[in-house]
């Protein structure tokens, strides 16, 4: 990857979004780090609501500095707390404020979930809990850092939104649309590097509604968060076998989008679910319950994402996806094995 | 506010609360009833002493708030909130009842006046300085109370908050510890090391004072010293009784789990010189 300029977080004008020429084919050739697009675009969501507060878990070196001077009272390090920061954003709802509590994935739903469920749930309050380096993210420093059970425990929460932007674009405007919940939402996102998906920001992207980023007709990926990149490159290697490949990128896992999904179980044979994520609770459980529960016709559903284990070996995102299958190559191979067998029993029909 | 004058009509105050109070785990067959009355007085000195508030306004945007951390002395909270004019009185007949408003412990705005639900332990004191906080950043000058048990300060997110509220200098935060030395299973000295309670605080950066947690008039003055603006939070250790008012509650912990029959009922309303039935 070459680098155009220094992603240093502490390079002094870090608001710009960062432009990375980025080798990923079908994706656009560059990336854009989705933790700048989300202290660029908050900045900008700040200046015309002054309801926004920002409070960080300790984490985002400099790169709130913009934030911070322009707006000193709107902007708290509540340190390596995450339990007591997630009930002082419940607070500052309470009172009519819109916080964004912002740190890594684990640390701002597993450990602070139960002030999530109370404080937050049970109250219903607008606080949007941001967690940086979903999945993988931070692969290289070990799985306490890893995220892979995060959608499971936070959509299982009333009235909680579950948010997974695919790139920086998505995050970008996920953060617009959220403002108009009335409730909590967990906005789940990549760290940095991650090629981007849509050449903008997406016009139509709306919470609860999924975009389709590719047309296909022979088998449909649906995918959440930050894979979405890897499964755009797992789309161009089936094409190149034949495949024809139509991807959704869900975003909101929580509520699904049900007219979406119906339309894509009806017209596809064989739908597969893309996430990094554990298999168990995960975006693919989401649909699996949804599938189960109201029998759509056709489809085939079968699912991706991580194993039910802490990965133990050194590396990183890239060698830890590699080691569970969430590479555009095994992504490929598996969906090819998939569509085979679907093939062969439909000619069988 | 009140004068000193007023102390004998908060005190009778405080004997209709308990009266009510312990009426209310009868009906309901409702445990909890020692830490209730432990922290009545405490109440009483901040809804009918202290706080800035208008039963008739009780989401008015520049209200003082109260938040009951120690959300299993939730009845307590009713019977005040119900004394100072918030709701009617008869709602309390309803607290524990398939399909009424005010539960064990209470769900969000469950009644006019409770800020929070609380039940879980060591939430309040953050959402209180998250509230403080608000105050501060929307330029209001309300002031922040939260009530915590002793037993509470096990949970390691108070001693989160703990730390945070003085680095923010939030002098309109005042944190008022019911130490009765009891909780649910024993001595709270004995299953954690909570003395030195108040120099615990005082470390952290807190402004504190002990007082007689069932003194009126010294929880009012000390209540009084909350600040404004910037400075140091205000903890309060208030030294309190388990089942205080009822001499045969007092200090016994098997209150924390009983609730009163019909005699012990009446023997309690009794002392605490109200009508018995």
């Amino acid at each position: 990857m070459t680098h155009v300029p220094s992603s240093d977080s502490r390079s002094p004008d870090v608001f710009a979004d960062f432009v990375f020429f980025h080798p990923c084919y079908p994706c656009y050739p560059w990336s854009i780090p989705v933790r700048n697009a989300f202290a660029s675009q908050l900045e900008t969501l700040a200046a015309t609501d002054d309801r926004i507060v920002l409070l960080s878990g300790d984490i985002g070196n400099r790169m709130f500095d913009a934030f911070k001077q322009k707006w000193p009272d709107r902007f708290y390090n509540c340190g390596i707390a995450e339990q007591s920061m997630v009930s002082m954003a419940a607070g500052m709802a309470m009172c009519g404020l819109r916080p964004f509590a912002y740190t890594i994935a684990p640390f701002i739903t597993a450990r602070c979930l139960e002030q999530i469920r109370v404080d937050l749930c049970y109250h219903a309050l607008p606080v949007v809990l941001v967690g940086v380096g979903a999945g993988l993210g931070y692969a290289e420093l070990g799985a306490t850092h890893h995220s892979c059970e995060d959608i499971a425990m936070l959509r299982s929460l009333p009235g909680m939104t579950v948010i997974c932007p695919g790139d920086a674009f998505e995050v970008r405007a996920a953060m617009t649309d959220v403002l108009k919940l009335e409730g909590p939402a967990y906005l789940r996102i990549g760290k940095k590097g991650e090629p981007v998906v849509h050449a903008q920001i997406p016009r139509e992207f709306e919470i609860g509604r999924g975009l389709v980023v590719r047309e296909g007709d022979d088998v449909c990926l649906l995918s959440t968060g930050n894979v979405l990149p890897i499964v755009c490159e797992a789309a161009g290697l089936l094409a190149q076998r034949g495949v024809s490949v139509r991807i959704v990128s869900h975003h909101t896992v929580k509520p699904l989008d049900v007219d979406l999904l119906n339309a894509s179980f009806r017209h596809f044979p064989l739908v597969v679910t893309i996430e990094e994520h554990s298999l168990i609770g995960g975006f693919g459980s989401a649909v699996a319950e949804w599938f189960v529960d109201n029998s759509p016709r056709r489809g085939q559903l079968i699912r991706i994402g991580t194993p039910d284990a802490f990965p133990h070996e050194t590396g990183d995102q890239d060698h830890v996806r590699a080691e569970v299958g969430l590479t555009p190559d095994a992504i490929s191979q598996r969906v090819w094995r998939a569509w085979m067998n679907v093939a062969k029993e439909h000619a069988l029909r | 506010m009140s004068t000193p004058a007023d102390i004998p009509s908060l005190e009778a105050a405080a004997r209709r609360i308990r009266g009510e109070v312990v009426a209310m785990s009868h009906r309901a067959g409702a445990a909890h009833l020692g830490s209730a009355l432990s922290c009545v007085d405490i109440l009483v000195a901040a809804y009918f002493g202290v706080m800035r508030i208008d039963p008739a306004n009780p989401d008015d945007a520049g209200r003082d708030r109260l938040i009951l951390s120690k959300g299993h002395a939730a009845s307590a909270l009713y019977a005040t909130l119900a004394e100072r004019g918030f709701f009617p009185r008869n709602w309390l007949e309803t607290y524990g009842k398939h399909g009424g408003r005010l539960a064990e412990q209470p769900a969000p705005r469950c009644a006019p006046g409770v800020e929070a639900a609380t039940g879980s332990l060591g939430h309040g004191l953050p959402l209180g300085v998250g509230i403080s906080l608000a105050g501060r950043i929307q330029r209001r000058d309300y002031r922040v109370f939260v009530v915590m048990s002793d037993g509470e300060c096990n949970e390691g997110s108070v001693w989160e908050a703990a730390m945070f509220a003085p680095a923010q200098k939030l002098a309109n935060l005042t944190v008022i510890i019911d130490y009765n030395r009891w909780q649910a299973t024993g001595r709270s000295n004995e299953i954690m090391a909570l003395d030195p309670l108040a120099k615990k605080w005082e470390a952290f950066g807190w402004r504190t004072a002990e007082v007689d947690g069932h003194d009126i008039a010294a929880l009012t003055d000390a209540m009084t010293g909350a600040g404004s603006g910037n400075g140091s939070p205000l903890a309060i250790v208030a030294h309190t009784t388990k089942g205080k008012g009822v001499s045969f509650m007092e200090d016994d912990n098997n209150w924390h789990y009983r609730a009163p029959s019909a005699a012990e009922l009446n023997d309690a309303r009794a002392e605490l010189g109200l009508a018995v039935a």
